[in-house]
């Protein structure tokens, strides 16, 4: 009996054409059809190839080859796991693995006005750059105010992001640069502390609106160390709520947050589509 | 047609690869080592002016401190210790003996000296009293007194470090470990020993001469503080000459190193300065000259692990 491949293709295309795609089929699982000596020396220069051929593209740009960034990332998340105070671990993580995710969050940045102008104008949040006395002296509920009193109760400062060094794309340094100094309003609005389980609650938040595997990481393994009480309410009440916030809520990114700090937090949340937090205390 | 060009492609890119292109577009004089001109001289791959150099490397110094034991250990898989045990038996150094450790940072050398001298001295209490068979109890009680008095017979290590971090790290660590004896902790500067002439038995320099701006005064400096009869004895990485060894050591090197800098010490640049500076020390042969340049005698090299790491000897006579 004449054997007929089981190729999905088989009954909808010609005949003659359904055998030449099964032909091409059969030739990738051909173990004798291995690649050439050049090619595979090809291959492995390319693994290690430093990315910065012309030299660092932004300030404090370190090149990596693509095996070093296969380090970086086995060895931040390993890292990051067994301490996860390592804040640089954390970043350098995001660095490594977030290059697709970071593209797609440039080009949403691109098709939105805001984040257009966000992306042209380049703005940094720091504590130079910040109006602190100004900011403080808003009347409560007011996105900058809340954000005041945030930063002082958990006693954080902008100030100690990590500048980008892993990225190999001066715009996509940028994002993330713009990523890390947004997760702090990212607290506020969500109304989370800076405790275990605020950040694992921010982390899924994050999750769903960047897709940065990093984020996504830390979601899933964030709660490991926390306590049994604490799981629950998380896996009942707040997951449930920063992923639905997630998905309804516009790219956090493409906010010029710089520009609405008169704004009350419950406006501005209704603006982006974020629930209101469930009432708990944390 | 790929299989002709493609070797030879993937050498020159595993060549670039290793940051050697770096160096040329940062405009390096030719990737020589001797930079002479208008007071240079290289950090790693960098060209820097020679007084900006001693307080980059200071900097570099300074932060890795805290975590110098920690990224010794991980780069090296613990064979450090290995070669540091080797280059105190090639001392092998007798009660008595006075030794300075130049750039001892974290004592290590200085730890094993101790112990070596200490081990030496019960060996031979051991060998005496076995030899007087018929000793009466008091003379038994009165070696042990001494022994108990003079654990060390009079050996005494100076670590000398120009830095300040390192030098309190070694201190914290010597603590720890209860070397309490024996040991003086200096701040000062290789090329400008704060010593008397002719003062040690022992010069030591385990991995730190490379760091040093200027190595011939160093080695002017370690001729002057050395007793006639002193032995100069330093241990630094050096060139491999195995070329499968040494592709596969370029690899670890610039693939791997900076990378467990950044994940165990946050430092990435430190680590790369540091297998870029081994690239741009002397090979054995260069070294064992300006060694001879110096004043010593009866210069002499030994490779370990291949050639990764070099013992260099000598005597001022």
């Amino acid at each position: 009996m004449r054997f007929r491949p089981q190729c999905a293709s088989w009954n909808t295309v010609p005949r003659q054409q359904g055998a030449e795609l099964c032909r091409k089929a059969a030739r990738c699982f051909d173990p004798f059809a291995l690649p050439s000596g050049a090619d595979m020396a090809a291959w492995c220069a390319g693994l290690l190839r430093g990315s910065g051929l012309a030299g660092p593209l932004y300030p404090g740009h370190v090149p990596t080859s693509p095996l070093q960034k296969a380090l970086l990332a086995a060895g931040s998340a390993f890292a990051a796991l067994r301490d996860p105070y390592r804040h640089d671990m954390v970043a350098v993580l995001g660095e490594t693995t977030g290059s697709l995710a970071l593209q797609r969050l440039r080009d949403k940045m691109r098709h939105d006005a805001e984040g257009y102008q966000i992306l042209r104008e380049r703005p940094r949040i720091r504590l130079s750059t910040l109006d602190v006395a100004g900011l403080r002296g808003l009347p409560d509920g007011t996105f900058g105010r809340e954000y005041m009193r945030f930063l002082e109760d958990n006693r954080v400062s902008p100030d100690t992001r990590m500048p980008a060094k892993f990225v190999d794309d001066e715009e996509l340094a940028y994002v993330i640069q713009r990523y890390r100094e947004v997760h702090d309003l990212m607290h506020t609005l969500l109304g989370m502390p800076t405790n275990m389980l605020g950040e694992v609650v921010v982390k899924w938040f994050e999750a769903v609106q960047t897709g940065l595997p990093m984020c996504a990481l830390g979601a899933v393994f964030g709660p490991i160390r926390l306590k049994a009480w604490k799981l629950q309410v998380l896996t009942t009440e707040l997951i449930p709520w920063a992923v639905q916030s997630g998905l309804r809520a516009n790219c956090i990114l493409n906010i010029y947050y710089e520009r609405r700090w008169e704004q009350m937090v419950e406006s501005l949340r209704e603006e982006i589509g974020i629930l209101p937090p469930p009432s708990i205390r944390l | 047609m790929a299989a002709s060009i493609g070797a030879a492609r993937s050498r020159a890119l595993f060549r670039r690869s290793c940051g050697k292109r770096l160096s040329a577009a940062w405009g390096l004089l030719g990737g020589a080592r001797g930079l002479a001109a208008q007071g240079e001289t290289h950090l790693g791959f960098q060209t820097v002016p020679e007084a900006e150099k001693e307080q980059r490397v200071y900097q570099v110094f300074e932060s890795v401190a805290k975590k110098y034991d920690i990224m010794n250990d991980s780069m090296s898989f613990g064979i450090h210790r290995l070669w540091k045990d080797i280059l105190l038996h090639q001392m092998n150094p007798y009660p008595g003996t006075q030794l300075l450790d130049v750039a001892g940072g974290t004592g290590d050398i200085a730890f094993r000296f101790i112990n070596y001298v200490r081990s030496q001295r019960e060996y031979r209490l051991r060998q005496k009293l076995k030899s007087h068979q018929n000793l009466s109890w008091q003379e038994i009680s009165k070696s042990y007194q001494e022994e108990a008095l003079k654990p060390l017979g009079g050996s005494q290590v100076v670590i000398c470090d120009i830095n300040k971090e390192m030098v309190k790290v070694g201190k914290q660590k010597a603590q720890h470990l209860g070397y309490t004896e024996g040991l003086s902790w200096v701040v000062g500067n290789a090329e400008e020993l704060p010593f008397d002439d002719d003062k040690f038995d022992v010069y030591t320099i385990a991995f730190g001469i490379r760091n040093v701006t200027h190595i011939d005064q160093a080695l002017q400096e370690a001729y002057r503080v050395l007793q006639p009869g002193g032995r100069f004895l330093c241990l630094e990485f050096s060139q491999v000459n195995n070329p499968l060894i040494s592709r596969l050591y370029d690899l670890y090197s610039f693939q791997v190193i900076p990378v467990l800098g950044e994940i165990i010490a946050g430092d990435w640049k430190s680590y790369q300065y540091l297998v870029e500076s081994i690239r741009q020390f002397p090979t054995q042969e260069e070294f064992k000259a300006m060694i001879e340049d110096a004043g010593f005698l009866k210069v002499e090299y030994r490779n370990l692990t291949a050639g990764i790491v070099a013992i260099h000897s000598g005597f001022k006579l």
